[in-house]
């Protein structure tokens, strides 16, 4: 087992819990406004797929896509300055939590219409192949997309073109406020893959090195066949749907429940037991993410807002 | 200087060399649609395209207009031009999603990051008999969203020159075409043709009455200033070319001109097109008008099928002439 690899990957998801925390506790003060999305508990999707990639593979996602941001660019500056709708945002102030993009890095949204960003990847795929070049696609999305006609029509195109995108389902069994099992006529999303026809798998989405291998294969097969791939991660958000839920439709019960496979703890219990860190030298790299956050707080805080003379640019017409 | 060359060419073939032309300038530029390939076309826009470029630059699609719209914005995203063709825009509206909430927020909503290189493109508007669904105006939907381009050419020319301006544009850009006028001749300049986005253009110049319009119903305007310069009315047709974005300037001044304004627009009055170049006017010329200004639109009802309804519906030359009378204070001889 790669020592160095568990202890990033462990780095990186307590990089994210604490930036979510951080974020959380400025939404509560005002100071982050809008609608925000919290990741807490499905931080082994987006980190553990997101390490499996290229650099330079493209990366499009959702409305809850703080992680996948940070998995990608790291840079949890830019990141929180945009929550607080700050200039020195990586959209200067323009997107906010739903928005976050990075064209340099290839990360390609921020999407915020549930379904809409999946026909999206599909082209970004298109192009890669219709340019003969190497790079993959990885999509993310939640379980609620299932329904949605862009989420079908995204996969007919895929699988009928043979584009090289590989659909990462987050499904952390509930779309909103609302069970999967009341809205899917389907138990595994997935299932619904099958028809287009896309090869599918199902993951423990609370593994991160489980996460990474199944993801590193789809990503090689699809850099390999030109073929997409769907990957069906089972989590579960330990927050409500936004910082307005409060999530009063499961059971604490439930909830505790799955917080006994919080992703973290499952990485962590993992590198003790290898003998690859001990619990103060985990400790010590929690400590370095809630300083990295610190900082990255600190700085949206002290940056200044957009310049208002900048209000219209980026509208030609 | 001597006149440039000019051949005479339908509309439908003005659009094929735009899209040719660019085509063989630029790789990165493809055409995505219903029937664009082996079908040549629903209204042969595209024939023989195929055969020219292959299938890999001319693509057909399924029936499932926000997946292709959506691969467009994609594929767009990271550097490909694509030209996407709707068989009739009435079509677009299954992807009005993709064209709204994604096309036309990308550039604003990443601060710049992107560019957004595409170019939609089908008829609009009425034909003939095609009833509600398939007989939308979709001018007034798109030109209220920042973000995007609109462009409704009425002549081959205009139809060549703007379309490989709107395929060399960074912006995404509605392109709204008529399957009345695909048919339609003209003549178009030899070589380079290159219509910049947001120039009016007047069609037929007057003293004392300005008709703005765009797209097929230049032709109803030209018939009907004809038919009033008969009865001593000089009109000015001022075809648009462009909606957004709009040549305020040109629709100024050729009101400081006459004094008066009709807008001639097919779709429904409420918050169109025509509403906006009207509150453009009273704010910046008020003082120039002689005449409350006026519009002709469709009636604000969907499209009847019956032949006569549907005549009574769309804007036609009596109304026009009926209602530049009204402002002149002429009656008909």
């Amino acid at each position: 087992m790669d020592a160095a690899l568990l202890l990033d990957l462990y780095r990186q998801m307590a990089l994210c819990r604490r930036f979510e925390e951080a974020a959380g506790r400025a939404y509560q003060q005002g100071k982050i406004r809008g609608f925000l999305h919290l990741y807490v508990g499905q931080e082994a999707v987006a980190v553990g797929a997101i390490s499996a990639a290229a650099p330079t593979d493209y990366i499009v996602a959702t409305y809850r896509e703080h992680a996948h941001y940070l998995a990608r660019t790291g840079d949890a500056r830019a990141a929180m300055a945009e929550l607080y709708g700050k200039g020195t945002g990586t959209v200067g102030g323009r997107g906010g939590s739903m928005h976050l993009f990075d064209a340099q890095k290839r990360f390609l949204g921020g999407w915020a219409i549930v379904g809409g960003h999946i026909p999206i990847a599909a082209g970004v795929a298109f192009a890669s192949k219709y340019r003969d070049e190497p790079d993959v696609t990885l999509c993310f999305f939640g379980d609620g997309t299932a329904n949605m006609g862009a989420f079908h029509e995204g996969l007919a195109l895929a699988g009928l073109w043979k584009l090289p995108v590989v659909f990462i389902c987050e499904n952390n069994m509930y779309a909103m406020g609302t069970p999967l099992y009341r809205t899917l006529s389907v138990e595994d999303v997935s299932v619904r893959a099958k028809g287009y026809p896309i090869a599918a798998d199902i993951v423990n989405g609370d593994d991160a090195l489980e996460m990474r291998d199944a993801t590193r294969q789809a990503v090689e097969r699809a850099r390999k066949t030109k073929e997409p791939f769907f990957l069906e991660a089972k989590t579960y958000r330990f927050r409500g749907h936004s910082m307005s839920d409060p999530a009063k439709y499961r059971t604490r019960e439930e909830v505790e429940q799955w917080m006994q496979r919080d992703p973290l703890a499952l990485l962590a219990a993992r590198i003790q037991t290898l003998g690859i860190a001990t619990p103060d030298q985990l400790a010590k790299i929690d400590e370095d993410a809630k300083a990295i956050i610190q900082d990255a707080v600190e700085f949206a805080e002290r940056s200044p807002p957009p310049d208002p003379e900048t209000v219209l640019d980026h509208v030609e017409a | 200087m001597s006149k440039p060359e000019t051949r005479t060419l339908s509309f439908r073939e003005a659009l094929r060399e735009a899209m040719t032309e660019e085509m063989e300038r630029d790789p990165n530029i493809f055409l995505m649609g219903e029937e664009v390939g082996h079908y040549n076309g629903a209204y042969k826009v595209s024939e023989g395209m195929l055969e020219r470029f292959g299938e890999k630059r001319v693509i057909d699609t399924p029936i499932a207009e926000t997946g292709f719209a959506g691969v467009g914005i994609g594929a767009a995203m990271i550097g490909l031009r694509p030209i996407i063709e709707f068989m009739t825009w009435n079509f677009s509206l299954v992807a009005y999603d993709q064209i709204v909430s994604n096309a036309a927020k990308l550039r604003y909503m990443t601060n710049g990051q992107f560019a957004l290189p595409i170019v939609f493109r089908g008829p609009s508007g009425a034909a003939h008999a095609l009833g509600a669904q398939h007989s939308q105006a979709v001018e007034s939907l798109y030109a209220h969203i920042p973000g995007l381009k609109v462009v409704v050419p009425a002549v081959p020319s205009d139809a060549k020159g703007l379309l490989k301006a709107a395929i060399r544009d960074d912006n995404p850009v509605c392109f709204l075409e008529s399957e009345v006028m695909y048919s339609l001749k003209g003549e178009v300049p030899d070589g380079e043709h290159v219509v910049p986005l947001g120039v009016a253009d007047v069609k037929r110049p007057g003293r004392d009455v300005t008709l703005v319009t765009w797209g097929k119903m230049l032709h109803t305007a030209l018939k009907a200033a004809e038919e009033l310069a008969g009865g001593g009315i000089e009109a000015e047709v001022l075809d648009l070319r462009t909606i957004r974005p709009l040549d305020t300037e040109a629709v100024l001044a050729s009101v400081r001109r006459t004094h008066r304004l009709v807008v001639v627009q097919e779709g429904w009055p409420f918050a169109g097109v025509a509403a906006e170049i009207i509150a453009l006017v009273t704010r910046e010329a008020f003082d120039e008008l002689d005449a409350p200004p006026e519009r002709v639109t469709n009636l604000d009802v969907p499209m009847p099928y019956a032949t006569n309804l549907e005549q009574l519906v769309l804007p036609s030359v009596p109304r026009i002439v009926e209602a530049v009378r009204a402002l002149t204070g002429t009656r008909a001889a």
